[in-house]
């Protein structure tokens, strides 16, 4: 599903020059449950914007389902993170005016669904996201933990086959966070998609089934793993 | 998203910092408001001299001596030029069908006196005819008689104002006012007119045009005025009578004859020209308000850049953010454009409800100009800041902070 050749990013800050990636290649299947850990400054975030289509690599080529990314135009991208990529930051990214349910179905508008059919399909993926009672309520009346479920939610609801979610637990205490990642087990489990995480927490990289390690802009070791979740 | 829910999207957006919406709104608002209100005091003026110029007559020829362009003004004194003459007057309505009434006008000022109060006045020398032409009539007794009368008879009709500062309350009928020295017996008093193109018509008195020129001791006529009975004929008929009066003088065309539409349209461009001048000025206001627009759009731009962000993660292409940006602005100043209509056209009413008299036309064609100026003013001034939205990198506006 993801195929990513020689990925380089290069970029300037001020005077000096940053190698945020030097050459990573990847390959990662469909329904796969991976994580991407590492130091701060390793590259793990730029990798993932440039999986998500929001950054383009200084060189390298990125295929998705076949399809060369890293050559379309802006728009072309927007429309591939439109249709096929869920992402989920961590720090929520929510408008802050629109309730919950508003926040969800924004991905559909650009999708050009009409109306009704978009608050059905978001207030049935809140559901999902046992946020189902808490749609009209606006992101600051809902907790850290609700508000990525909403996040999360709005990555779900065009039914993307890539969810790509960047130190999710991030901005959550650890029971929170440990809900969040229960979340994305069942959402690979049972729903077959394919996952990808970065965390700089071990315990939040072992509920994947392979984790990919980083430094320095490359990738240093690929591990397959039992996932932790399994056992209950 | 339909264009119903973009709308509706903007207004929300619009809303979160309405005291900002509405003072940049303001702008637009003074700027429609003073376009509406400019433009038809322009257009009023304009309707008002129209109407004026008809209330003195329709397809009116007038023939004043000397070439020239334009008309009014009396001869000037010492010219070379052939004076107009009432046999000229005579000769055009005697060979010029066309025509339906001439009528020769000698003007002068005078003392008239009744008893012991006089007054300076204008003195016409014409005949029935003028009546007719000019739509002046008399209201009580009769005006001066026909002009194949071509009297020396010593009669006068008084304008209303003449008669008050005359005789009061009293019946000037049958008595005999002096003018410049010379008994004229009152035959008529003629209708309130009031004052038209800065002339007074109620301050004048009407004598036949012979005694006038003995009066003046002249043979020269100001103007011979003249009519034809349809529009159509006018053209026509002031071919004519410019032949028939060069023939007279040997083929020198020391004459001009206009006719109204020539002098309805001098002052038409002369009013057009102020019209579109008051427009400019208030449409200067509102290009200031356009700015006005185009900054306050600027810094919603840079407030919101993480919306922008977030849009554009969750898959918004450029057109969706420059759409999104264009309507909010183009709601902002269509708004104020409605609201500068509403305001204009109430403050319009209300002006012409209070003074009566003020040549105020609000049309149609004026609100809707000034409307869809104000909706080009959001186009054109909400491209630039929504261009800047929509070519923002997703990255970089998600981490802004």
């Amino acid at each position: 599903m993801i195929e990513a050749r020689d990925l380089a990013k290069r970029y300037q800050l001020g005077r000096t020059t940053v190698d945020a990636l030097c050459g990573v290649s990847l390959t990662i299947s469909r329904g796969e449950y991976a994580a991407i850990m590492g130091p701060s400054g390793s590259g793990k975030s730029t990798l993932m914007n440039i999986l998500g289509c929001l950054d383009r690599p200084t060189s390298g080529t990125y295929a998705l389902d076949g399809s060369p990314v890293h050559a379309m135009s802006d728009d072309e991208q927007a429309e591939i993170r439109n249709r096929r990529i869920g992402f989920v930051f961590q720090s929520f990214h929510l408008l802050p005016r629109f309730p919950a349910w508003k926040n969800v179905e924004l991905p559909l508008v650009y999708l050009g669904i009409p109306r009704r059919e978009r608050k059905r399909r978001a207030m049935a993926t809140l559901d999902r996201v046992e946020l189902g009672a808490r749609v009209e309520h606006l992101p600051n009346e809902l907790s850290g933990g609700e508000r990525q479920r909403v996040a999360i939610a709005r990555a779900l609801v065009t039914e993307p086959v890539l969810v790509l979610a960047d130190e999710p637990t991030g901005n959550l205490d650890s029971r929170t966070g440990e809900e969040i990642v229960q979340l994305f087990g069942r959402l690979n489990t049972q729903a077959g998609v394919t996952i990808v995480v970065v965390t700089h927490d071990a315990g939040v990289a072992h509920h994947a089934r392979r984790i990919l390690h980083m430094k320095d802009g490359l990738l240093v070791h690929d591990e397959a793993i039992e996932p932790a979740g399994s056992v209950a | 998203m339909n264009p119903l829910e973009s709308v509706a999207l903007a207004l929300e957006a619009l809303s979160v910092n309405r005291f900002r919406s509405l003072l940049t709104m303001l702008g637009i608002i003074i700027g429609v408001f003073s376009v509406i209100l400019l433009v038809s005091i322009g257009e009023g003026a304009k309707a008002y001299v129209v109407a004026q110029f008809n209330s003195l007559g329709t397809n009116v020829l007038i023939v004043t001596p000397g070439k020239r362009e334009t008309t009014g003004g009396p001869p000037i004194i010492g010219s070379t030029v052939h004076p107009l003459t009432v046999r000229d007057a005579r000769a055009v309505a005697e060979r010029c069908p066309r025509l339906s009434l001439v009528a020769p006008v000698v003007f002068g000022l005078s003392h008239v006196k009744y008893m012991n109060r006089g007054r300076n006045t204008n003195i016409i020398g014409t005949t029935n005819e003028f009546s007719e032409i000019r739509n002046l009539r008399a209201e009580v007794g009769s005006f001066l008689p026909p002009s194949q009368f071509l009297s020396e008879k010593q009669v006068c009709v008084l304008g209303r104002k003449v008669r008050t500062e005359l005789f009061g309350d009293g019946n000037p009928l049958g008595k005999l006012v002096s003018i410049g020295g010379t008994k004229f017996r009152v035959i008529g008093i003629m209708q309130k007119k009031g004052t038209s193109l800065g002339i007074d018509l109620d301050d004048i008195v009407f004598i036949p045009v012979r005694a006038a020129q003995q009066l003046y001791s002249t043979e020269a006529l100001l103007e011979i005025l003249m009519n034809t009975r349809r529009e159509s004929d006018l053209k026509p008929a002031k071919e004519e009578v410019k032949a028939i009066l060069m023939q007279r003088r040997d083929g020198t065309e020391d004459f001009t004859v206009n006719d109204q539409g020539d002098m309805l349209s001098i002052l038409s461009t002369l009013l057009n020209a102020l019209t579109y001048a008051l427009a400019g000025i208030a449409g200067i206001s509102l290009l200031v308000g356009g700015i006005g627009i185009m900054n306050i759009m600027l810094v919603s731009v840079s407030e919101r850049t993480r919306e922008i962000g977030i849009r554009k993660a969750v898959g918004a292409k450029r057109r969706h953010v420059l759409a999104q940006f264009i309507i909010e602005s183009v709601v902002l100043s269509s708004i104020g454009g409605l609201v500068g209509v509403a305001l204009g056209i109430a403050v319009g009413q209300a002006a012409v409800a209070i003074w009566e008299d003020l040549p105020l036309k609000i049309s149609l064609w004026t609100v809707g100009v000034a409307f869809g100026f104000s909706f080009l003013v959001g186009v054109f001034f909400g491209v630039y800041p929504a261009r800047r939205a929509s070519q923002l990198d997703p990255i970089e506006a998600l981490r802004y902070e």
